[in-house]
């Protein structure tokens, strides 16, 4: 297969791209929008918002989950905030900063007109948001209120206490099940996408399995939508919710779309620890905690005094001491290799030494304990209950756990993939955020995405084609869903000693060691020759009980367990090709001599899209090179 | 620490369900009770037996799926809490413990512990929204909202749809779900545009589902893992009212 990667990035200058490109983009009239149908898998911030918006223009829509109701997307747990360049607090703030900020926080690895455009619609967000009910937090005047976050020196974060995601998904799911409720979105809850359904190269629907009867269904669509979330869950402990997958991506990948960057996975600084072998996910404390926390580790090696019992000049503030100008609102990909280095040192508090405090003593004398409680109650409430130690008299113990997924399916300015008529939104592409995202912004591009780029950007595709022309009897529909069925089929007929669980948590812990918070080039090495392993042993040793025609949860996992296998294979051979270090790739070989992350711009500034060339063959590399127009690259620094 | 755990095994919707009797050995204090089911579920999948179904997913209190009737508590013994914030340490050596999944006859079960809450989405699929459809709408800070106002509505808009109030009503009234949206949005500018066809579609809606009606127990109030005020029902009430008088 020859492919040309084509960004499609319109010309002119930055700040109007987007505004040539509405215009130039074809429409589909009024009259003529029902005759399409849109497929869009996941209803998480982008899938809900791009499946209202697209019913509300008149389409046809079709639209999937695993989860009992589309409200249980795993944006629910989205904790501190959302971005946007409102510069409500008069501090300085503009569509060009918050772009900047953005390009300089994912280490100058995402593409410029893309951001730009996030930058620019993000204010559209925000009014939406609040024209649907979102209870944003507000002053006594009755006009919005404003925190700071990582990587940024203005206050641009809008927040809904600590359930900002949750009352953003429930603005776009609300705003679906309006439609659902007209008639012009037709809901599949409890039906997971099994495969895509190529035809001519086009993408033409999708094979689904209803996970309560187990019958496999075919449905076809003019263009199909996957908004499936990152894939996290391949390290088995991340902070993403137990059903988070890969699978749809990873299948259109099989059929043709390039995956880009699956290497740069982001560490989130501030979970809590891991206390036992049992352990089924991690928490997030969210990033918001750091605009009052302060974090330390003793400066004695191995100091076991309770923390009360640690003077104050014997604690050392790491991140306030290195970087002074940003102190504890560092990046993430910054504050977590800070926490990972101390507790290296033989610094690290708690069982087995990794952890750090999160201390709020002092915000807690200067403010109150009930400012802090109206700010953070419901975080400290969570940390309570799972630690059993209350967060108002000790400091909280932290330590980074993997939390999104910048790297996901390529796509161009369109945001479509290399299989034309299939479009990637939010966290399952790979455009905005580059090496490292920053907090607040996943919000924004699930939002951005689903409200205000795919509803024009996919009329542009479907003008140029007929509606229908593919049905369900399509030899290709016949032979995709045979595939499928096949697949299930395989997985309960092994009948192994193994539980899925036991596997996955294998390769999980394969690859925190070896394609975690730190990598070099024989730990990927010995990480590619053990996954095919993983792989033979799951594929002759794994155990799934009951029938494919039922509710199945192990089987569920088998398949998507599977599928992380694979995935977790290519993203250590992204891991190992790219000889740099940036963002959440940190590669002990590139770092400079104050241990930060050192890039090389001469040979890798691009996106590595990969394609796919059967399973254990090395996948083909394809550049998209990065052209910085309006900034320079630069030394990131927070000093 | 050892515990004798009862779980309701129902095969599919059709098939009637019993409760069924598992040892478990070893378990961690530290363990959520979720992770406690897993390593049944392990055990059993090694045995050969049908590991217990169960909706969970986020497993940090906010989607809503957990759905267990603990010791004849919905999420378990306390206040505040989802059934996966739940930790072992609330239990010790020896305990009984009981498992059932969410008992109305407007959420049938579907497998074991695992129950269909479609009919909640139903409910707000008929007025639970603002009619705001993408783009056109003014600037954010165009109608100012007073403080008051937005906590109100954010304290009832923390309702996660779980359905414990549901589980927990002798009537299984959906009362406390239904007054949270009717509430969350009547307290702000941009929601009480439609308020009053709002909280009439829904209450109908809410009725033909099957769910039963308030007798002011409020145990809804006291199983709610977010802790919503059946205030807030008096509320609903209010704007019912406020609708059925309408010249």
């Amino acid at each position: 297969m020859t492919i040309k990667l084509d960004a499609k990035i319109p010309a002119g200058p930055l700040e109007s791209k987007w505004e040539k490109h509405r215009f130039d983009m074809k429409l589909v009239s009024p009259a003529n929008k029902r005759k399409y149908k849109i497929i869009v898998v996941g209803t998480g911030l982008a899938g809900s918002s791009a499946s209202a918006s697209l019913a509300e223009l008149g389409y046809q829509v079709e639209t999937f989950c695993f989860q009992d109701s589309p409200r249980r997307a795993h944006s629910i747990a989205a904790q501190g905030g959302i971005n946007a360049a409102k510069n409500y607090p008069n501090d300085g703030d503009s569509v060009k900063r918050l772009f900047y900020d953005t390009i300089k926080g994912g280490d100058f690895r995402a593409r410029e007109a893309n951001v730009y455009r996030l930058a620019e619609v993000s204010g559209s967000i925000i009014d939406q948001c609040v024209a649907q009910g979102v209870p944003f937090a507000r002053e006594y005047s009755g006009y919005l209120s404003n925190r700071s976050f990582g990587g940024a020196q203005v206050s641009r974060t809008f927040y809904a206490r600590g359930q900002t995601g949750q009352q953003l998904l429930l603005g776009a799911y609300q705003a679906l099940e309006r439609q659902i409720g007209l008639g012009t979105v037709k809901m599949h809850p409890r039906t997971e996408m099994q495969d895509l359904v190529v035809v001519d190269g086009e993408a033409k629907g999708i094979i689904a399995r209803c996970l309560v009867t187990g019958k496999i269904t075919r449905h076809a669509a003019d263009a199909v939508v996957l908004a499936t979330g990152g894939y996290g869950n391949v390290f088995y402990l991340s902070t993403n919710a137990k059903g988070c997958n890969v699978t749809a991506i990873y299948r259109a990948h099989k059929k043709g779309a390039l995956l880009a960057n699956p290497c740069f996975t982001q560490i989130h600084p501030t979970c809590i620890p891991v206390s036992g072998d049992y352990q089924s996910k991690l928490t997030l404390m969210s990033e918001s905690l750091r605009n009052d926390g302060r974090i330390w580790v003793p400066k004695k090696k191995g100091d076991n005094r309770a923390p009360h019992e640690i003077p104050d000049d014997e604690r050392d503030y790491y991140l306030e001491r290195k970087y002074p100008s940003y102190g504890n609102l560092a990046p993430r990909d910054i504050s977590s290799r800070a926490a990972k280095e101390a507790c290296d040192d033989g610094r690290g508090v708690g069982p087995g030494g990794q952890g750090v405090y999160l201390d709020f003593a002092d915000a807690i004398k200067r403010l109150g304990e009930n400012v802090i409680r109206e700010r953070y109650g419901n975080l400290f409430h969570m940390y309570a209950k799972i630690t059993g130690e209350d967060p108002y008299k000790a400091p909280m113990r932290i330590y980074p756990a993997i939390h999104y997924t910048m790297g996901g399916l390529w796509v161009d300015y369109n945001l479509m993939s290399t299989i034309p008529g299939l479009f990637v939104l939010g966290e399952a592409n790979f455009s905005d955020h580059g090496a490292n995202r920053l907090g607040a912004s996943a919000l924004m591009q699930g939002l951005a995405d689903g409200y205000f780029v795919l509803p024009y950007t996919i009329s542009d595709y479907l003008a140029k084609a007929k509606p229908g022309t593919v049905k369900t009897d399509h030899a290709e529909f016949v032979k995709t869903e045979g595939e499928a069925s096949a697949k299930l089929k395989k997985l309960l007929s092994i009948k192994g000693k193994k539980t899925v669980d036991e596997i996955h948590r294998e390769l999980g812990k394969l690859l925190w060691d070896k394609c975690g918070m730190a990598r070099d080039e024989a730990g990927l090495k010995e990480a590619l020759k053990k996954i095919p392993e993983i792989r033979k042993e799951f594929w002759t040793n794994v155990n799934v009980l009951g029938a494919g025609e039922e509710v199945n949860q192990a089987l569920e996992k088998a398949g998507r367990v599977a599928d992380f296998i694979d995935f977790g294979e290519l993203m250590c051979y992204d891991a190992l090709h790219r000889n740099e270090s940036c963002g959440g790739h940190f590669r002990t070989e590139y770092q400079t001599p104050d241990g930060e992350a050192l890039r090389n711009d001469d040979e890798y500034c691009y996106a590595a899209a990969w394609e796919y060339t059967g399973e254990g063959k090395a996948p083909v590399l394809h550049k998209e090179a990065l052209n910085y127009e309006s900034i320079k690259l630069a030394q990131r620094s927070y000093k | 620490m050892n515990l004798t755990l009862h779980v309701w095994r129902q095969k599919n919707t059709e098939e009637k369900g019993k409760m069924v009797t598992y040892r478990l050995e070893g378990i961690d204090e530290h363990m959520s009770f979720l992770e406690m089911l897993d390593v049944l579920n392990e055990q059993l999948n090694h045995k050969g037996e049908d590991p217990v179904a169960f909706d969970h997913d986020c497993r940090e209190g906010i989607c809503g799926a957990c759905s267990l009737v603990i010791n004849g508590r919905p999420h378990g013994p306390d206040g505040g809490t989802t059934a996966c914030q739940l930790h072992m340490r609330r239990f010790k050596d020896g305990d009984d413990v009981v498992i059932e999944p969410w008992r109305a006859r407007a959420f049938p079960v579907l497998k074991d512990l695992m129950v269909d809450r479609g009919s909640f989405d139903r409910i707000i699929q008929s007025g639970g929204f603002t009619s705001a459809s993408t783009g056109g709408v003014p600037d954010a800070n165009a109608i100012p909202v007073s403080k008051p106002n937005a906590d109100s509505a954010m304290d009832a808009a923390a309702c996660i749809g779980c359905g414990a109030c549901v589980a927990a009503c002798p009537n299984a009234s959906a009362m406390l779900f239904v007054a949270a949206k009717v509430s969350h949005l009547a307290l702000l500018p941009q929601g009480k545009v439609e308020a009053s066809e709002r909280v009439k579609n829904m209450i109908r809606t809410m009725d033909k589902e099957g769910f039963g009606n308030c007798t002011n127990h409020y145990e809804c109030q006291a199983a709610c893992p977010k802790e919503i005020s059946v205030d807030f029902i008096a509320l609903m009430n209010r704007e019912y009212l406020k609708e059925s008088v309408k010249p």
